[in-house]
C-alpha cells in the first residue's frame, strides 16, 4: 500500500455526521409524512440553486477530509515507511497547485513576481527586474506574450470539459434516458429540477474552467511565501464547513436531552437547568471563547508532548473551538426546546401516553423527541452562516483557529496589513471574502427556504 | 414594581455566582498558576525561583481555596478564590497582570466606546426602521422582492469585509477621514464618522429584515383592517398604527443591548484604533493579561444581567398590558 490512511479526530466526527445524515435520509423515505417539508423545499427554486451551491463546497470539504499519510519511496523494496505528513485526497487532486511555489507576492494571472528583485544576469551584470514567475504562465514566451488570448482558449476548453462532465452526470442520473434528460432540462417536470441542474451547469462549468486555468496560471495570485492563493481559499473551504456543521453537532446532545427534560419534568429539574444556561448565556460569547481560548493555548504550550504532529494540534485546537463554540450556543436552542416540550407535555398523546402508565424515558423518545426535530433542524441551519462569519473574526483576534490551518480568518488577518502596500495587493483578501461570501449566501437563501418548509406556523399563515 | 425589581436584582445574585465560580475554574483550575507564570516568563526553561517571584509579585502566590498557614478568618480570606474572585462582586477589580489598575482603565475607557457605539445603535435604528418601513410599504413588490434579496446579500457579508473595505475606500482611497486613531474633545468626529458609518452599513441587512418581518407581521392584524375599512390612507395606516406597535419589539430589542454599549464592539475598535474597553480587552487578550479577561468575563455578565432587567421594565412602560407584580 502506498499510503496508510489517517483519521484525526474532526474527520472522525464528520464521518459520524455523514452516518447520521444516512439515517436520516433512510429514515426520511420511508415515512411520507417526514417526507412532506422536503418535498417543499425542492418545489423551492432558491433553494434548490443554493443547495447546489452549498453540495459542491461539501465535495470539495469531504475531499479534504480523506486523510492519509503517503508512503516515502514508494518503489523501494522492503517494509513501507510512512512519511509524517498528512495528506488529503484533494492534495492529491490539485497536485501542482499545492507544490507549484513562488517566491513571492504576485498578481492574479501575472507572469511576473509583484516586487522588484535583483536579478543576475549570466554575464555577471546584476539588474533591478520584475522576475519571471517559475510556474504562473510557464508555457509562454519571457514577457508573457498572448497571455489573452491564451486565457480565454483555454478557460473555454476548461468550462467546455465541465459542461461534458455535468451532461454525463446528469445522464447517468436519468438512467441513461435522453428523453428525460430532455424533459428536466426543459423544466416540464413536476419539481422544477431544472433550476438546480442549470445551476449545477453554471458551477461546475466555472469551476472546470477555473481549474484549467489553475494549472498555467496562478489564478487568484500568489501569497506572501508564494503559496497559491486559489488552492488555500479551496483547502479553507473544510475549516468552513467544519466549524459550521460541528459546532452543532456537538453542541446537540446535550441541547437537546437539557432542553426536552427541563420543559417535560419541570419543577427542579427545569430551575437547575434554567440556571445553567441563564449563566452560560450571560457571559458574552466573544469573551468567554477568547477565555477558553488562552487556558487552552496555555494547555498546549504547557503540554507539547502530547501531541505526535503540527497537523494533530491543530485539528484538536479546531475541534477544541467547535466544542467552545457550541458551549456558547446551545443555550438558545435549549430554550427553544424547553418552550416546545412545555407545549407538549400538555398535548392530549403525551398525557394519554401518561395515563396508561408509559414510562417518562419512552414518552420522551417516542412521543417528544420527533415533535420537536423541526425546530432541532431550523436551527442547525440557520446558524451555520453565522458560525462560518464567526470563524473569520475569532481568527481575526487570534482566538480562532491555529495559525497553521487554511482557513479564511487566516487568508484574511495575514493580508490585512498588505492593504498598505502600494500597490495594494487584495487578491488574498477579495479570495477569502469572495468564497466565504458564496457559502454564506447560499447557506442563508437555503435556510430561509427550510425555515419556511418546516415551521408550521409560518404553514398556517400561507 | 421596586419589588419586582429588588426580587429580580436577587435573582441575579446566583447567577453572578455562576459566571464567578466559571471563570475560577477556567483561569486557576484548570491551568494552575504555576502554568500561566510559565506561559508569562516564556517556555520550559524557567527557573522555580522565578516563577515564584512572579506568582507574588501578582498574588498568585497564596493557597486556592484554603490557606491553612493563616488563623480565623483569614484562612478563607487570604486565598486566591476571595483575593481575585469574590472581590469581583464589589467591582474591585484589583490590577492587571502588568501592574496596572483595571478599574481605573475601564472608568477612562468607556467613554470612548460610548461615543462609538451610541451613534452607530441611533443612526442604524433610523436607518433600519426607515428602510423596513419603505419595504413594508411597498410590499409585495419588485421593490419589496429586490429589497429583501440585497438584504441577505448583505448578511451574508462577513464584517471584517465592511471594516477593512470601508477603511479602504474612505480612508485611503479618498483620503476623507483618518483611518484609525482616536482624539479628545471636539476633534474626535474626525475619528468617529468612519466607525459609525461602517457599523451601521454592517447592520443594515440583518436590522431591515428583521424589522420588515415585524412591520408585516403587525399589518396583518385586524386593527389595521379596521383602520383601512373606516378610511385612513395606507401612509397614515403605516405610521399612526402600525409603526407604533411595532415599536415595542423594536425598543425592547434595544434595550437588551444597551447596558453592552459600555463594552463597545471589539472588532471595530481595535480596527480603528479606538482607545475603548473592546479595544482593551483585544489587547488584554493578545497580552495573554488574565485579570482584565477576567474582569471583562465578570463586567458582561453583569451588564448584560442590567439589560434583561432593564427590557421587562420598559416592556411595562411601552406595553401597557405588561404588569409585573
Amino acid at each position: 500500500m502506498s499510503f496508510q490512511p489517517v483519521i484525526l479526530w474532526t474527520d472522525a466526527l464528520v464521518y459520524l455526521l455523514l452516518l447520521l445524515i444516512a439515517v436520516t435520509i433512510w429514515h426520511t423515505r420511508r415515512h411520507e409524512h417526514l417526507l412532506q417539508p422536503w418535498r417543499r423545499v425542492s418545489a423551492s427554486r432558491t433553494g434548490q440553486a443554493a443547495l447546489v451551491v452549498l453540495l459542491f463546497y461539501v465535495i470539495i470539504g469531504l475531499l479534504d477530509t480523506l486523510h492519509f499519510n503517503p508512503r516515502v519511496d514508494p518503489g523501494a523494496p522492503g517494509d513501507a515507511v510512512y512519511s509524517t505528513e498528512v495528506l488529503s485526497v484533494f492534495d492529491v487532486i490539485a497536485g501542482p497547485l499545492r507544490t507549484e511555489r513562488e517566491t513571492t507576492y504576485s498578481a492574479p494571472f501575472a507572469t511576473h513576481l509583484f516586487s522588484k528583485k535583483t536579478v543576475y544576469r549570466p554575464d555577471g551584470s546584476a539588474v533591478r527586474e520584475y522576475p519571471r514567475l517559475r510556474y504562473g504562465g510557464s508555457h509562454l514566451d519571457e514577457h508573457g506574450n498572448g497571455k489573452l488570448a491564451d486565457i480565454v482558449a483555454k478557460g473555454a476548453l476548461g468550462a467546455l470539459q465541465g459542461a461534458l462532465v455535468w451532461l454525463v452526470l446528469l445522464l447517468v442520473l436519468c438512467l441513461m434516458q435522453p428523453a428525460r434528460l430532455l424533459r428536466l432540462l426543459s423544466g416540464r417536470t413536476p419539481t422544477p429540477w431544472h433550476v438546480g441542474a442549470w445551476t449545477a451547469l453554471v458551477v461546475v462549468a466555472v469551476f472546470a474552467a477555473l481549474w484549467e486555468l489553475s494549472e498555467h496560471y496562478h489564478i487568484l495570485g500568489t501569497g506572501k511565501v508564494g503559496e497559491d492563493v486559489f488552492f488555500q481559499a479551496l483547502k479553507s473551504i473544510r475549516t468552513g464547513l467544519i466549524i459550521g456543521t460541528l459546532t452543532t453537532l456537538v453542541m446537540l446532545p446535550a441541547a437537546l436531552l437539557l432542553g426536552i427534560m427541563a420543559g417535560y419534568f419541570r419543577g427542579w429539574v427545569d430551575d437547575v437547568i434554567q440556571y445553567l444556561y441563564t449563566t452560560l448565556n450571560s457571559i458574552p460569547g466573544v469573551l468567554l471563547i477568547a477565555a477558553a481560548i488562552l487556558m487552552m493555548q496555555i494547555y498546549m504550550s504547557n503540554h507539547a508532548e502530547q501531541f505526535s504532529s503540527l497537523t494533530e494540534r491543530a485539528d484538536l485546537r479546531l475541534l477544541f473551538l467547535c466544542l467552545i463554540l457550541g458551549v456558547t450556543s446551545w443555550t438558545s436552542l435549549c430554550r427553544l426546546l424547553r418552550g416546545e416540550a412545555l407545549k407538549l407535555r400538555e398535548l392530549d398523546y403525551v398525557v394519554a401516553a401518561r395515563a396508561f402508565g408509559v414510562a417518562d424515558f419512552r414518552i420522551l423518545l417516542r412521543h417528544v423527541l420527533p415533535n420537536v426535530m423541526h425546530i432541532v433542524l431550523i436551527t442547525i441551519v440557520l446558524d451555520f452562516s453565522g458560525l462560518v462569519l464567526a470563524e473569520a473574526v475569532l481568527s481575526y483576534i487570534n482566538i480562532g483557529v491555529d495559525p497553521a490551518t487554511n482557513s479564511w480568518g487566516n487568508m484574511i488577518n495575514g493580508a490585512r496589513l498588505e492593504l498598505a502596500r502600494e500597490p495594494v495587493v487584495w487578491w488574498s483578501l477579495i479570495a477569502a471574502f469572495g468564497f466565504m461570501f458564496t457559502l454564506v449566501l447560499a447557506a442563508n437563501l437555503f435556510s430561509d427556504v427550510v425555515r419556511d418548509a418546516f415551521d408550521p406556523r409560518l404553514r398556517q399563515q400561507r | 414594581m421596586t419589588a419586582y425589581i429588588i426580587r429580580r436584582l436577587l435573582y441575579a445574585l446566583p447567577i453572578l455566582i455562576g459566571v464567578n465560580a466559571l471563570t475560577f475554574v477556567l483561569f486557576f483550575v484548570v491551568n494552575s498558576p504555576d502554568d500561566m507564570a510559565r506561559m508569562h516568563l516564556g517556555g520550559k526553561r524557567v527557573t522555580d525561583q522565578a516563577i515564584l517571584a512572579w506568582k507574588e509579585d501578582h498574588g498568585y502566590d497564596k493557597p486556592l481555596l484554603i490557606n491553612q498557614s493563616r488563623e480565623g478568618s483569614a484562612q478563607l480570606t487570604d486565598t486566591i478564590l476571595f483575593e481575585k474572585s469574590l472581590r469581583l462582586f464589589v467591582f474591585d477589580f484589583g490590577q492587571s497582570d502588568n501592574g496596572r489598575d483595571i478599574s481605573h482603565d475601564i472608568s477612562q475607557r468607556m467613554w470612548p466606546s460610548l461615543a462609538i457605539a451610541v451613534p452607530t445603535l441611533l443612526v442604524g435604528l433610523a436607518v433600519n426602521i426607515t428602510f423596513a418601513l419603505l419595504l413594508a410599504f411597498f410590499r409585495a413588490s419588485y421593490l419589496d422582492f429586490w429589497g429583501v434579496v440585497i438584504c441577505v446579500g448583505m448578511m451574508s457579508i462577513s464584517s471584517l469585509f465592511y471594516i477593512i473595505g470601508g477603511q479602504f475606500l474612505v480612508g485611503k482611497l479618498l483620503n476623507l477621514v483618518p483611518i484609525s486613531g482616536y482624539d479628545t474633545g471636539v476633534h474626535a468626529w474626525k475619528f468617529m464618522v468612519l466607525p459609525v458609518i461602517v457599523g451601521v452599513i454592517g447592520g443594515i441587512g440583518s436590522g431591515t429584515r428583521w424589522y420588515r418581518t415585524l412591520f408585516l407581521e403587525e399589518i396583518q392584524r385586524d386593527y389595521v383592517r379596521s383602520a383601512r375599512a373606516k378610511g385612513l390612507s395606507e401612509h397614515l395606516v403605516l405610521f399612526r398604527h402600525v409603526l407604533r406597535n411595532a415599536l415595542i419589539p423594536i425598543l425592547t430589542g434595544v434595550v437588551v443591548v444597551l447596558p453592552m454599549l459600555f463594552i463597545g464592539s471589539l472588532l471595530t475598535e481595535s480596527f480603528f484604533g479606538i482607545p475603548g474597553l473592546g479595544s482593551y480587552t483585544i489587547e488584554a487578550i493578545s497580552n495573554q493579561d488574565f485579570a482584565i479577561v477576567r474582569a471583562m468575563v465578570f463586567l458582561g455578565a453583569v451588564l448584560y444581567i442590567i439589560g434583561l432587567l432593564l427590557t421587562d421594565i420598559s416592556y411595562t412602560i411601552a406595553d401597557p398590558r405588561v404588569r409585573l407584580d
